[in-house]
């Protein structure tokens, strides 16, 4: 190293420790928020951030992981918490609940609707918990392509359309995986929404399910990811596809895709915010959920994205060409089903096993 | 030395340790040593005696504690459905009781879940807890252990290892005469033209053998798709209409005609080392003692390719009994082969016991095939160029 090259890398690391002093001054006054990242992470922040940012004055970090309660899990037990909010899937809600890794949260200490209603009430039914809150509500749902049908007066609108291929030809996209495709195929042979998952427990009901698919089997075209379930209904290679709302939507929003979501018998799940136990900033993260809980935030998130507020309250000030392509607008979510994360904990390995022997049958 | 070294290292103990995996399994043996001494007096007659219900709710005690709960859960749910809610729910309310509660631990259990009262549970979690085990290989073989212990098929929804082992095998044997068929002449004709015009054509062979196997693949599906060059060829053509388009991709015509492309150099190669060697001078005397020019043919050049043809089939049926990629990618469905069900169980359903089962099966049948072989053509026979 040269003499030059020394006092600039010294000049430079005094320069880093003044930096990095400001930082841990004004630790107190910052919190991260932790996220899937992309467009997802993108709507959070413009909805909620920043505009956190300029009422509160504290500064809002947007960090991404995928979803993995993995490194929640290692900040927790090695008491270094450095993610103050965790957006987490239900699943890990739940799991990450059971194994004690979030603080508490009140659903009853997050804002009134603007008509007064309570929390507790305006959030729709089993999006919180005792320690995560509902943030978002997405949902698998099967388009179709409007060239096919076009000569055809009738077009598909139930779920059982789907499976009924002499009604409406054409190749169908199906996920490759028994987690929601059985669901799927038993609301289809008339199962109502509230009782899949006993029906499913049962050999009958699993027996049931199997043989609807059995009908569609030849017709499928079974993919993996959710690009795939778009690809192939852009390609034309299916008539009709099952895939997830926010997928569908930019296609149409996006590459003017010709084709229509059907909501009938839609199945959703939502994403909820968690406080990791044991950080420095737990007081300011939860003012951060109850800020982004506000019925007028979560309204604000769907500009960005077409993912649903958990709010009832929320929707009804979401312009109507948006709430029409929400899985929560009345008119889509009348028989919607709820996703059963922890039945799929439990009957999955069995369930899926079966499922592929009997794809490569 | 260092070659044997890196062999043992990378090749000979990852073997080794994947082999043992299937069948020995001693994870639930570990966690619930103590269960499994009581359960070992147990005949599955009736309900385990009341010591196994008071050491398994001890040990699932110390399990939650030590935050391998979770883990045992998840080896249990492959045959279990349940296990784990059942497992994690125990754990947790067994956490909460007093110390010092009279009554029965089966009572106890029992309550939390009536699952611990099933003879069915015991049984299952008893074959589980086998250290040394055959049950991932009756697995492979559609095979399972009842709640008796007694090994009976399994139900038909979930019998399926025994049909891919079948279809492998058929596949993986027609692929190799289709390769033989097409890699025959070829072999012949670069080994007996002049060497300018041999080795441009052996160029021609190994060039796609140096591309990478994705690429060739892709190719693959790029001609063969519905929307694909060759179904707008025959559509231009009039040959077919255009609703009419062909599958010839996502089921077992596509894996065929790939795999077939891509394991050709492994039969022409072989073939042609060997007919490289036959002097030209052997057909010349058969002609000359006046043996028209198929007999010399099946007579005296055939028999001489006899080790190529030998080294050429076995490579290739070896290759393919083990191929993944392209079945993966072209196969769809139907079109899959039994490594497809090892990647399943490898990556999927993390049922590392089975896949090592069935790898061991696939292992077996290359070894007995190559036995075979060398009984029926003598071991020195085959030449691999």
């Amino acid at each position: 190293m040269t003499r030059r090259n020394f006092r600039s890398a010294l000049a430079m690391a005094a320069g880093m420790a003044v930096i990095l002093g400001a930082a841990g001054a004004a630790g107190a006054q910052s919190i991260t928020v932790v996220s899937g990242g992309g467009a997802y992470s993108n709507s959070q922040v413009e909805a909620y951030h920043k505009p956190f940012m300029d009422e509160a004055g504290v500064t809002v970090n947007s960090a991404d992981y995928n979803f993995d309660l993995g490194p929640i899990r290692a900040q927790v037990e090695a008491g270094n918490v450095h993610w103050d909010v965790a957006d987490v899937e239900e699943h890990q809600a739940i799991r990450g609940c059971a194994e004690g890794l979030f603080e508490e949260v009140d659903v009853t200490a997050m804002p009134a609707a603007a008509d007064g209603t309570p929390a507790e009430d305006d959030f729709i039914e089993g999006t919180f918990s005792e320690c995560a809150i509902g943030t978002i509500i997405f949902s698998t749902v099967y388009a179709y392509d409007e060239r096919q049908f076009a000569e055809q007066d009738e077009k598909p609108s139930t779920l059982s359309d789907f499976f009924d291929v002499e009604k409406f030809p054409g190749r169908r996209g199906i996920q490759s995986k028994a987690q929601g495709t059985l669901e799927f195929a038993l609301m289809a042979d008339g199962v109502a929404p509230e009782d899949v998952y006993d029906v499913l427990s049962t050999e009958e009901g699993m027996n049931r399910a199997f043989a609807v698919l059995e009908k569609v089997k030849d017709d499928a075209v079974w993919w993996e990811t959710g690009a795939q379930s778009v690809q192939i209904l852009a390609d034309g290679e299916v008539a009709m596809t099952v895939s997830w709302n926010g997928r569908i939507q930019s296609a149409i929003d996006e590459d003017e895709l010709p084709v229509k979501i059907v909501w009938d018998h839609q199945m959703w799940m939502l994403n909820m915010w968690s406080i990791p136990k044991g950080g420095e900033n737990v007081e300011l993260a939860r003012d951060f959920i109850s800020f982004a809980s506000q019925p007028e935030r979560m309204a604000e998130q769907t500009k960005y994205i077409p993912y649903a507020p958990v709010r009832t309250s929320a929707l009804e000030t979401i312009p109507d060409e948006i709430a029409r392509t929400l899985p929560t607008h009345p008119d889509n979510f009348a028989n919607a089903l709820k996703f059963d994360a922890s039945w799929w904990a439990d009957h999955g390995d069995r369930t899926e096993n079966r499922f592929t022997s009997w794809l490569a049958r | 030395m260092p070659l044997l070294a890196f062999i043992v290292v990378f090749f000979a103990l990852p073997l080794v340790d994947m082999m043992a995996r299937s069948f020995y399994d001693p994870k639930v043996a570990d966690s619930l040593p103590e269960t499994m001494r009581v359960l070992d007096t147990w005949d599955f007659e009736g309900l385990p005696p009341e010591a196994a219900y008071a050491s398994v709710a001890g040990e699932l005690l110390d399990l939650n504690e030590a935050g391998t709960l979770g883990s045992l859960a998840l080896q249990l749910n492959h045959e279990i459905a349940g296990a784990r809610t059942i497992l994690l729910r125990t754990a947790n309310e067994l956490d909460g009781d007093d110390a010092a509660a009279d009554g029965s631990f089966q009572d106890r259990l029992i309550s939390i879940h009536p699952q611990w009262g099933e003879q069915e549970f015991w049984s299952t979690l008893k074959i589980m807890g086998e250290a040394f085990t055959l049950r991932h290989y009756l697995g492979a073989f559609d095979h399972r252990y009842d709640a008796m212990g007694e090994i009976v098929a399994r139900p038909e929804y979930e019998q399926i290892h025994l049909m891919l082992f079948g279809r492998t095998l058929w596949a993986s044997a027609l692929i190799v005469l289709l390769t033989l068929l097409l890699g025959f002449p070829i072999a012949y004709h670069i080994a007996n033209s002049p060497p300018h015009v041999g080795n441009l054509l052996l160029i021609l062979v190994l060039l796609p053998f140096w591309t990478a196997l994705l690429v060739r693949t892709a190719a693959w599906i790029v001609l063969l798709q519905q929307q694909g060059v060759l179904n707008d060829l025959l559509v231009a053509l009039g040959l077919i209409s255009d609703d009419g388009r062909l599958r010839m991709m996502h089921n077992m015509t596509g894996t065929i005609v790939a795999m077939t492309h891509i394991m050709l150099p492994f039969m022409v190669l072989p073939l042609y080392s060997v007919m490289k060697s036959i002097p030209p001078v052997h057909m010349r005397a058969a002609a000359s003692l006046g043996a028209p020019p198929f007999l010399a043919f099946v007579r005296v050049y055939l028999p001489q390719t006899k080790p190529g043809i030998g080294a050429g089939c076995i490579l290739v049926f070896i290759l393919c009994i083990g191929y993944y990629i392209t079945p993966a990618l072209v196969g769809g469905r139907t079109g899959q082969f039994i490594s497809s069900f090892v990647a399943y169980h490898i990556q999927q359903s993390l049922n590392w016991g089975l896949a090592a089962a069935l790898s061991g099966v696939i292992l077996v049948a290359v070894l007995l095939l190559y036995l075979l072989y060398s009984r029926v053509f003598g071991g020195d026979s085959i030449r691999l160029g």
